[in-house]
């Protein structure tokens, strides 16, 4: 036997008895990182193939939705720094070492990218939110310029997109005192499932027949590739260390087997598999709108049980006998 | 590089929790938080069975992976020594060095930053020991220059078994128990 008893009080905030750094917002900043990256790729994509009539959606509205979701992403992520007033602290610094300072910078560059391509789109996509703006010469000005530089940014905004959802997934690998989250392959797994979550946006705003033709076949192969990434990272994490095997168990059998299979990978993997697989055959059916939902639902999940998991698994194993209650219950007597 | 390393004698540590109240005492720590703690380990098969208490706390390590992640450098090394520090005026409170640490070592305050054991450096630069180990009872404890031949703590790591926790992970961890 080996029995690790803490002795002495721990009850430090946010480290016991399980460290819980990483909260909600964390795992709502990475779903939504990869969805802008997936909006950014998809719509630089449609731009430089100079398809911006047949994907509509993805080339002029897209980027509006991306816009919004690093604009929420930003914010939680602000929402969860504990110590606020000193925010602009990432912005004095730059540590080459420091996978969360590469994504403090890359990230501005990200907005810059996802802002232009929603100016460029924003006249033909939302034209009752580019009117007021045409009425100024400033705003004119701007979305004259977006359209006119729009190929160079769409050339920008691919590297951006595959650089910023790796990040998403580096942050986690780079993190290697957490084992559960500590592979590889959490950077590939990531960017697939950030082009997943926009291609189900795309499904669930387009109206254009071949657009959601075209993004059935590409969200139904995103599906099938993310869960061989996602097979190969247990697969990896099962055959690395002994921390490692250990923190694999905890799907395997262990306390979150069932919240994993049957909670994410049936409903927000092959749940939605299966229904693109209708999908292959050319008609897609007004059901099928639940695919891209759970596709959504399962990106987030994804991130949520990889945040969680990984906070969970570790080196230390104390057991941690205080318990706050007892000072209350001596009070009482 | 200047190496601090603490030794801390599993034989001799009874386990009086004395290290972990001096330190709250001397940093003047906030109820419910702890820089360090004590851990009772009891390894083997009944009846043959071995006890040993280590008071633990950051190691302090020579590749730190909590300074590597800190993505603000809030979290740097005093002097040109192995002694991590982290300037409250520069943490975000991200959790970044958190999750990177493999030891847990680390605290939230109530203000919102991280802080940790910061091995009494302002204790250190007047040539005190830590206030851990100048409180403890036992005498199990020391401090010293790693590097120094002569050091208390090198002779001890010379010619007593010893281990320090996790080194497997690479962070070179410079708070090494005598077993």
């Amino acid at each position: 036997m080996r029995e690790e008893i803490l002795i002495t009080v721990r009850d430090n905030y946010k480290i016991d008895p399980t460290v819980s750094a990483w909260g909600w917002q964390v795992i709502a900043d990475l779903f939504l990182v990869g969805l802008t990256a997936g909006a950014l790729i998809f719509t630089a994509l449609a731009i430089l193939g100079r398809k911006e009539d047949t994907f509509a959606f993805t080339a002029k509205r897209l980027p509006l939705v991306g816009l919004i979701s690093i604009g929420m992403a930003m914010s939680f992520l602000f929402l969860k720094l504990t110590h606020k007033q000193v925010f602009y602290s990432f912005f004095l610094a730059f540590v080459p070492t420091s996978v969360m300072s590469w994504g403090a910078w890359l990230l501005q560059v990200v907005i810059l990218s996802i802002l232009l391509l929603a100016m460029a789109g924003l006249r033909q996509g939302y034209p009752m939110l580019s009117g007021p703006v045409d009425k100024f010469g400033i705003g004119r000005w701007a979305l004259d310029l977006a359209e006119k530089i729009k190929r160079p940014v769409a050339w920008l905004s691919v590297i951006m997109g595959v650089i910023i959802a790796f990040y998403t997934g580096t942050l986690m690998t780079s993190l290697d005192a957490r084992p559960f989250a500590n592979s590889g392959l959490m950077a590939p797994l990531f960017l697939t499932s950030g082009l997943a979550t926009a291609a189900a946006v795309v499904l669930l705003g387009s109206r254009g027949e071949q657009e959601r033709r075209i993004f059935s076949y590409t969200l139904f192969g995103l599906i099938a590739f993310k869960i061989l990434l996602l097979a190969l990272t247990l697969v990896n994490l099962a055959s690395g260390s002994k921390v490692q095997i250990e923190s694999v168990q905890m799907i395997f059998g262990g306390d979150y087997t069932q919240l994993f299979w049957v909670v994410f990978f049936i409903p927000g993997l092959l749940l939605p598999l299966l229904i693109e697989s209708f999908g292959l055959r050319g008609k897609r059916s007004a059901w099928m709108a639940i695919s891209p939902i759970l596709v959504l639902y399962g990106a987030y999940m994804l991130r949520q049980l990889f945040v969680d998991l990984g906070q969970l698994s570790g080196y230390i194993d104390y057991v941690n006998t205080y318990n706050p209650a007892l000072l209350d219950l001596l009070r009482m007597h | 590089m200047i190496r601090y390393a603490m030794v801390i004698d599993t034989k001799l540590c009874i386990g009086c929790g004395d290290c972990v109240v001096a330190c709250k005492t001397e940093n003047k720590v906030p109820a419910g938080l702890n820089r360090d703690w004590v851990v009772e380990a009891t390894t083997g098969t009944y009846p043959n069975l071995q006890t040993e208490f280590r008071s633990e706390r950051c190691n302090h390590c020579t590749k730190p992976t909590c300074l590597y992640a800190c993505p603000t450098a809030a979290t740097y090394t005093w002097e040109d020594t192995n002694i991590v520090l982290v300037d409250p005026d520069r943490c975000t409170g991200c959790g970044a060095c958190i999750a990177a640490c493999p030891y847990d070592a680390r605290l939230v305050m109530n203000e919102g930053y991280v802080s940790k054991c910061t091995f009494c450096h302002h204790r250190v630069e007047k040539g005190l020991d830590p206030a851990c180990v100048a409180s403890c009872p036992t005498k199990c404890m020391h401090f010293g220059v790693l590097d120094d031949p002569n050091s208390t703590v090198s002779r001890l790591l010379a010619t007593r078994e010893h281990k320090a926790m996790y080194e497997e992970t690479g962070n070179e961890p410079q708070v090494y128990y005598l077993t």
